[in-house]
């Protein structure tokens, strides 16, 4: 560990910090339909947009409207997906003569964007045409990150009102997160990629007479734009296969900058929007403080990890960090915290190779998403998952001074409880659910890439990436056959609407609460002591669940290389 | 959810037509205009034909020239072009080892460039940038350490001074971007390029 890398961690921590403020201001009036500076522009077409559509701003719905609406969107954005991936071969922007994809793939890689997962069991410059790019797949991107942000707001308006019917309109949000939050940033994001030397062109690939003499083809492609919104919306599905390590796709170490605080900075501002809309931010505060004392620690610990290096290496006479898998112009440091950024957030961008971690620095990506991907998470995601961390933490306090739980003047009852667990459950029963039928079935065994106990956490990675959408990998894997397409593909459904409709229920039977006064009994929830609370629930809940699996992979596996084994 | 239907519909196509069309292309071509060079791939082009990206790494193996790290990109099989093999700084599918760091061929790997290496230059340490392999196949860099390291062997194949390369060396390593981001890297093609243009 360096100096240098440190003052690293420090400038990424302080931007986010710094953007916390504005973009959540700027966020609360776009979702409260107050004026803002695009207002002129955009709010024109937007009203064209809902006429058309046959809906109205004013026209709110209720939870299991919304839920109907979100699912509609859902199921017609994984039909148009599916359809151009099937069918690029005879539609324009191919001019790599990519042959259609197959089924089980299509299916795969259109429910992995649809749910924001962007697991990708394919190589994008030897799969994809630039169609399917841009139309199939850069829509996703953005709709599924505008999908997200609606369910988190709805949710915040679960919170915020008070005996209400309604908790929003999906079609409105839909609507205001990709116009006015995701397109404009992203509109000045892809320049400033493409001036520090992202490629954005519609061009073929270009072929190089290299300097001894042989013949180098160069993919490039509208890349730019697409990587704009892979990193804002937290999706992370990579224009080229090595995805972020790509130098096209990260050229340098500000590229890797700007990546890395785009990933964060919507999900972070979000629990700033939601302080605002509950009328203290604080509350906001409170929350991101939780999510920050966890990432800090995993930094720490990742940072540490990778720094150390492969003992095995070392026993050869090389010295330093675990550069196997890694870029040069990002380094140890740089390469650590994107990773644990990464998981952290539901992104799955990768900028190194997770699978060449040592096996303790490759484990905190792994803990990040068991534990829900609540540290910041994904666009939307995050917030809504530690939500439900909050019902459950609120719960516990009101057990241990038997009270009737409260969060923000409504008494969390029963039936919130009972979902927020709902949800919270289906995540270790998809991840766990899967690898453990995995790990028994030779014919998916066959997919590892290294043996012994990696192998094991290389099979456990995938399903915990799925279930969590965050889309990131052990890419030794083979992941394209029949049996991981299918299934990892339920995983992702199961990881998204499995949360996202219970989480929905709890806004709407939240939002027809009537608020109680606060008294000298309240616990509040805007101090420290909540936040260890938050910090302490999410561990003992998500941790504890997925402990003799982790034990049985990357512990194992460090245990084993420390007393010089490889396998 | 029928009742959604039409304005999923339209929402879907509308979204699609705004998000997936009209912002890359827009995007391409205020681009294209704007940063031309960038756009198209930062491409070297010398008398007419191209030779590179200043971005994307190149396989070099000649002892004249400096060593890029290990790739394992894998690419059609020159003998039979049915099979894959690897095919260092495939610029098509770019890729990495993903070996876990207890893999035993990976160890091996290690070792066997490890004995080259150390035959290659006795005096110095081999910086572990060198015999690890790119996470994306294309690396571009090395660390000046590595390159440092590589000075005696062109020297020697050149037949010109190992000051001359060192300086050669320092002139092409960039620091730290604004003095913190990042790593110190030298551009393995445009130092190889600089040692062309000298001999000349």
């Amino acid at each position: 560990m360096t100096l240098n890398g440190w003052i690293q961690i420090l400038i990424f921590c302080g931007i986010v910090i710094l953007l916390v403020r504005p973009l959540g201001g700027y966020m609360t009036r776009v979702y409260t339909g107050e004026r803002t500076f695009l207002g002129f522009l955009l709010a024109p077409f937007e009203r064209l947009l809902y006429r058309v559509a046959g809906t109205n701003e004013r026209e709110e719905q209720h939870w299991t409207t919304y839920v109907g609406a979100m699912l509609a969107f859902n199921l017609l954005g994984f039909l148009v997906l599916y359809l151009l991936q099937r069918f690029q071969a005879g539609l324009p922007f191919n001019p790599a003569g990519m042959a259609a994809v197959p089924q089980e793939l299509s299916f795969n890689t259109a429910v992995s964007f649809v749910t924001n997962t962007n697991w990708q069991n394919y190589g994008g410059e030897s799969t994809m045409s630039y169609l399917v790019q841009m139309a199939g797949l850069t829509v996703q991107n953005f709709v599924s990150a505008a999908t997200g942000m609606a369910l988190a707001v709805a949710l915040i308006r679960g919170f915020a009102r008070a005996s209400s019917k309604s908790i929003g309109n999906f079609w409105v949000d839909l609507t205001r997160s990709t116009l006015y939050v995701l397109l404009p940033l992203c509109v000045v994001l892809t320049l400033v990629y493409v001036f520090l030397g992202v490629p954005q062109t519609l061009g073929a690939y270009v072929d190089a007479t290299t300097l001894e003499g042989g013949k180098q083809t160069i993919a490039v492609g509208p890349v730019a734009s697409q990587l704009a919104i892979k990193m804002l919306g937290t999706n992370g599905g990579g224009f080229f296969n090595a995805n972020s390590a790509h130098p096209f796709e990260n050229p340098d170490a500000l590229t890797n900058l700007i990546q890395m605080v785009s990933i964060f900075a919507i999900g972070a501002a979000l629990t700033n929007v939601f302080g605002r809309m509950v009328g203290d931010q604080r509350q906001g505060w409170a929350i991101l403080a939780a999510m920050g004392v966890l990432f800090i620690a995993g930094v720490l610990f990742a940072y540490w990890a990778e720094a150390s290096g492969n003992p095995l290496m070392h026993a050869l006479g090389l010295e330093g960090g675990n550069m196997e898998g890694k870029e040069v112009r990002f380094g140890i440091a740089m390469s650590a915290l994107f990773a644990v950024i990464t998981t952290a957030a539901s992104c799955g961008a990768v900028n190194a190779l997770h699978d060449s971690f040592t096996a303790l620095g490759g484990m905190i990506p792994l803990i990040n998403m068991e534990l829900g991907e609540v540290i910041v998470g994904g666009v939307g995601a995050g917030l809504y998952g530690i939500l439900l961390f909050v019902v459950v933490a609120i719960f516990v306090s009101g057990l241990m001074v038997g009270r009737t739980p409260e969060y923000l003047g409504k008494k969390i009852e029963a039936k919130e409880v009972k979902m927020a667990m709902l949800a919270l459950l289906s995540l270790p029963l998809a991840m766990l659910g899967f690898t453990a039928i995995s790990v028994v079935m030779p014919s998916a065994v066959a997919s590892i890439a290294n043996q012994g106990p990696h192998g094991f956490s290389e099979i456990l990675y995938a399903y915990t990436s799925a279930a969590a959408n965050n889309g990131s990998a052990l890419g030794g894997l083979t992941g394209n056959t029949p049996w991981y397409n299918i299934t990892l593909g339920i995983a992702m459904l199961m990881g998204r609407f499995l949360i996202i409709i219970p989480a929905l229920a709890i806004a709407g039977s939240l939002a027809a609460k009537k608020t109680v006064p606060v008294s000298l009994g309240t616990f509040p929830t805007n101090g420290g002591l909540f936040v260890g609370l938050l910090v302490g629930v999410i561990l003992i809940v998500g941790g504890l669940t997925f402990l003799p699996a982790l034990a049985l992979g990357p512990i194992a596996e460090h245990l084993a290389i420390l007393s010089g084994q490889s396998f | 959810m029928l009742k959604q239907l039409r304005p999923a519909l339209v929402m879907i196509v509308a979204l699609t037509a705004i998000t997936g069309l009209a912002y890359p292309l827009a995007m391409t071509g205020v681009a294209g205009a704007l940063f031309p060079h960038q756009a198209s791939g930062s491409l070297i082009v010398e008398n007419g034909t191209v030779v590179g990206s200043e971005l994307i790494g190149q396989n070099f193996t000649d002892q004249r020239y400096f060593h890029g790290r290990p790739s394992v990109t894998l690419g059609p099989d020159p003998a039979d072009p049915s099979k894959t093999t690897t095919v260092p700084y495939n610029a098509v599918n770019s890729m990495g080892s993903n070996a876990g760091p207890g893999n035993a061929a990976m160890i091996e790997r290690v070792k066997a460039d490890l004995e080259r290496l150390k035959a290659e230059n006795p005096s110095q340490p081999v910086p572990i940038d060198l015999v690890t392999t790119t996470g994306s196949g294309l690396d571009p860099h090395i660390s000046p350490e590595a390159a440092l390291f590589q000075a005696p062997r062109v020297a020697k194949a050149r037949g010109i001074s190992e000051d001359q390369l060192k300086g050669l060396i320092a002139e092409h390593t960039q620091g730290r971007i604004l003095g913190v981001l990042g790593e110190p890297v030298v551009n393995v093609l445009a130092l190889n390029r600089a040692l062309d243009a000298t001999a000349n």
